[in-house]
């Protein structure tokens, strides 16, 4: 039996950037506070010290800073009509763990979403008209635009201290920024970052094809920079690990370095780590939240009653504890009806690898922050027209100098022996006048009928629970979307000077062994009908109402950009809903 | 909360004292507790890496041990600037790995059923890399013996090692029991990891490998060279333990 804690206003279920923010504004608005989550407390000083952060077998190659896949993994096929096998290690994304979550050791790669991006199926099916989309495509839009969002924005990045430099101010196009972005309501806090050598060729060729390059808007600080919270972060000192690790000098925007110190000393605040939560509890009628039980590392099983739970966990372990919590109707693709585990998406990425004439050209490529980088946008979201190519979707494509970590980024051209004397010849030779694009082409997925999430019947985690059942695979649609990209990419490496490029185009099926991006979404949308979303446009549960679900489980369909910037606009966006609504009067924000 | 201290202080220093890696590597190093309002912090916290130690093989048979030095100095040759991959201790690398977590497949997911699917969905085998190194090397050396007169792998010569390695990557050499092409595909990478990998993990001695290609290793600030284009970084490289000539021979 689980032994029953004193009850709380509000638990957390997991303390990562959504964790974090939502936390920051309930315990501000007075509410008592606790955040459970899974892995341990991690903190700079502590766990990414300069001295030894730099180790890149311990935590790139050997994951150490993620979930242990035997603490629970997922299954994957890529059809209905396969037999799913665990992911035994992890391949195409790095779920996280621990305190800080992924915001530990992403990027930073801060975007915001485009506003058509917010509206998709009612755009598309304007512009190209309904029949032009796949019929399997299941995308829909949001429930929010980008204008109800752009103060959420706002709000995170000035937290993080975002560099970049703003291509729309109030509907005013900016030289130098994104031409394409949605109008933002001032400039960014910091000035973008130093580029090095490779993307500042990239600008130069870009421009000279036509298009209008921006550098990428970084997570990592160009100076020294004060948030509104009061804590001080450090310029970044392009050390080149940074995605993969944490950051040991205050130069990453993380819950670490923006929130925490404020949050922790607050004495409504509590959280407990190393507990994972294994259930969400409901009443007798299964439409309230009761709060949620939790193990932890003795094997104890506690029970923490709450008023409101917010569901804050990595995007698929949101979607997994709804599933095993009995919460909402899971999805039937055969059916096409529930929503529970519906449009799951991932990334479409690709790179092209440029190799240069070492005599010319010196890239000092292991110079780098998980964001610094030019990019252009002519080829994301609807920013082109598609009619002539018979695809939707798109991506931006840049690039982005993250770091030549050797074990990794020691490429030799095509053609060259795996191993031996030319291999080794070609990896000396090539080092470090090869360009190898930490983000190259980062494409949308837009959602499928067939692309979802449910329980496995075979395979089950150390509590003896199914795991959850990926079902995926690359349509038509984004395998068209990103050959086109992915060409266009290359023609910008060509004509920085390169003698050889490789295009890694992304190809069907969906592979389990290769990385993309940890954009994994969907699952527990948000929109605007109850039947084909788990939540509202304030990521409130149309079924339990005291239950929030945060994070890119609620996208309905991924965009061609990083998600964390919106993610953490929609955290905000429901905070403030809980503040300014909910709290005066539990119950549902929107009728359905 | 009154009956459970607010206990923090001390756990992580004293697991690792107690020489305990394995823990510190799954995820359990540190047990639940409840944080609540100063940040947790104790003296000399952390987790710095476990370096490999000099000394006799860890994981491989003096025989295994040969032939992985032998393969070693055949996927990356020894030339008049750079040492090959047995002098640059990329089997010393293999070997420390195996003998650790990576060989057992500490926090991997390793549950039953076992079935063999589409490539897409990644290795599905119970048995770990250092049980796979054990199998497949006997093998090899099988192998050598009945085509090279009773010669095993590490006494061929250079062509005929070459020949061998070449017939496991196309598949044209099986080996007895084993997948021959899945485990040297599995070397290959394994000892490249070494050559490129900090030097504590007993590969890339001296980083023969750094100098090779110029990474200038585990240095961190980089904020005076962002924008010095074409310009050549003149340091030497550094690893996690310092200079090479700091840094201790594994063996």
């Amino acid at each position: 039996m689980a032994r029953k804690l004193p009850r709380k206003d509000v638990v957390i279920v997991g303390l990562g950037w959504t964790g974090s923010i939502m936390a920051h504004e309930l315990t501000d608005e007075g509410l008592d506070v606790i955040a459970i989550e899974r892995g341990p407390w991690r903190d700079s000083p502590t766990d990414f010290p300069p001295s030894y952060m730099q180790d890149e077998l311990r935590y790139r190659v050997r994951h150490e800073l993620f979930l242990r896949p035997d603490q629970t993994t997922f299954t994957f096929r890529n059809k209905l009509d396969q037999t799913a096998l665990p992911i035994r290690s992890w391949g195409p994304f790095m779920p996280p763990n621990g305190v800080g979550g992924g915001g530990v050791h992403w990027n930073a790669e801060t975007w915001r979403f485009l506003p058509s991006d917010f509206v998709l199926r009612t755009h598309l099916t304007e512009r190209y008209g309904a029949s032009f989309l796949p019929q399997d495509m299941t995308i829909q839009d949001w429930g929010v635009t980008y204008d109800d969002l752009e103060p959420h924005y706002d709000r995170f990045e000035y937290l993080c201290g975002t560099s970049g430099t703003a291509g729309n101010l109030k509907g005013q196009i900016q030289e130098g920024g994104n031409p394409f972005e949605g109008p933002r309501s001032r400039p960014y806090p910091n000035p973008a970052q130093k580029q090095p050598f490779s993307p500042t060729l990239f600008a130069k060729a870009a421009r000279e094809l036509g298009y209008k390059p921006f550098p990428q808007p970084s997570g990592n600080l160009s100076q020294a920079y004060t948030n509104p919270l009061g804590l001080r972060l450090g310029p970044c000192t392009y050390c080149g690990f940074c995605e993969w690790f944490g950051c040991g000098n205050y130069s990453k925007a993380s819950p670490q370095t923006t929130i925490l110190p404020v949050l922790v000393r607050k004495s409504n605040f509590s959280l407990r780590d190393n507990s994972e939560v294994t259930r969400i509890n409901t009443d007798r009628s299964g439409k309230r939240a009761t709060g949620v039980t939790f193990v932890d590392t003795s094997g104890e099983e506690w029970e923490q009653p709450a008023d409101l739970v917010i569901l804050s966990a990595f995007s698929l372990f949101n979607v997994q504890l709804l599933l095993l919590s009995k919460i909402g109707e899971p999805y039937d693709p055969v059916a096409n009806k529930g929503v529970i585990g519906r449009n799951f998406t991932h990334q479409t990425v690709s790179t092209v690898n440029g190799f240069f004439d070492s005599k010319k050209f010196n890239f000092n490529p292991f110079i780098g922050s998980g964001s610094i980088g030019m990019c252009i946008d002519e080829f994301n979201g609807d920013n082109f027209d598609h009619g002539p190519h018979g695809f939707v979707g798109g991506g931006y494509m840049g690039q982005v100098q993250t770091g030549a970590r050797p074990i990794e980024s020691t490429l030799v051209p095509p053609g060259t022996p795996k191993w031996g004397a030319a291999w080794k010849n070609a990896v000396r030779d090539n080092y470090l006048s090869t360009v190898k694009p930490g983000t190259g082409v980062h494409g949308s997925f837009y959602a499928y009928r067939d692309v979802y999430l449910d329980l496995d019947p075979t395979y089950r985690d150390r509590f003896g629970r199914p795991l959850m059942r990926m079902t995926i695979d690359f349509h038509d649609n984004e395998v068209k979307q990103n050959a086109f990209l992915t060409d266009k990419f290359a023609e910008i490496i060509t004509a920085m000077g390169a003698n050889q490029v490789a295009k890694q185009y992304r190809v069907a099926p969906y592979d389990a062994t290769q990385y993309q991006t940890t954009h994994v979404n969907g699952g527990a949308v948000m929109g605007a009908d109850p039947k084909t979303s788990a939540l509202n446009r304030y990521l409130q549960s149309w079924d339990v109402p005291n239950l929030f679900v945060l994070g890119a489980s609620a996208f309905p369909q991924n965009a061609g950009y990083n998600p964390t910037g919106t993610v953490a606009a929609l955290a905000f966006h429901s905070a403030a809903a809980i503040r300014d609504q909910y709290l005066k009067n539990p119950g549902r924000l929107v009728d359905a | 909360m009154k009956d459970e201290p607010v206990m923090r202080v001390g756990f992580r220093r004293r697991e690792l004292l107690a020489g305990t890696a394995l823990l510190l590597l799954t995820g359990f190093a540190s047990r639940a507790a409840v944080v609540q309002g100063p940040l947790p912090w104790a003296p000399n916290a952390g987790n710095p890496p476990v370096p490999a130690r000099p000394g006799p093989w860890a994981f491989f048979t003096g025989a295994e041990g040969r032939a992985v030095e032998a393969m070693a100095d055949r996927i990356i040759p020894p030339d008049p600037q750079t040492p090959g991959g047995k002098d640059a201790g990329c089997a010393v690398f293999v070997d420390r790995q195996l003998a650790g977590p990576y060989g057992r497949q500490d926090g991997l997911y390793v549950r039953p059923p076992f079935q063999n699917g589409i490539k897409q969905q990644g290795p599905q085998s119970e048995a770990g890399p250092a049980q796979q190194y054990r199998q497949a090397l006997a093998a090899l050396d099988n192998y050598c013996k009945s085509k090279y007169a009773g010669k095993v792998f590490a006494d061929l010569t250079d062509d005929d090692k070459d020949a061998t390695l070449k017939g496991l990557e196309s598949g044209a050499v099986k080996l007895d029991g084993t997948d021959g092409q899945a485990f040297f595909e599995q070397a290959v990478k394994d000892v490249q990891m070494g050559f490129f990998a900090d030097p504590l993990y007993g590969g890339n001695r001296d980083m023969a490998a750094w100098k090779m290609i110029g990474y200038p290793g585990a240095r961190y600030n980089y904020l005076d060279w962002v924008d010095r284009h074409n310009e050549r970084f003149p340091l030497p490289p550094v690893s996690m333990a310092g200079r090479a000539e700091w840094t201790p021979k594994t063996r």
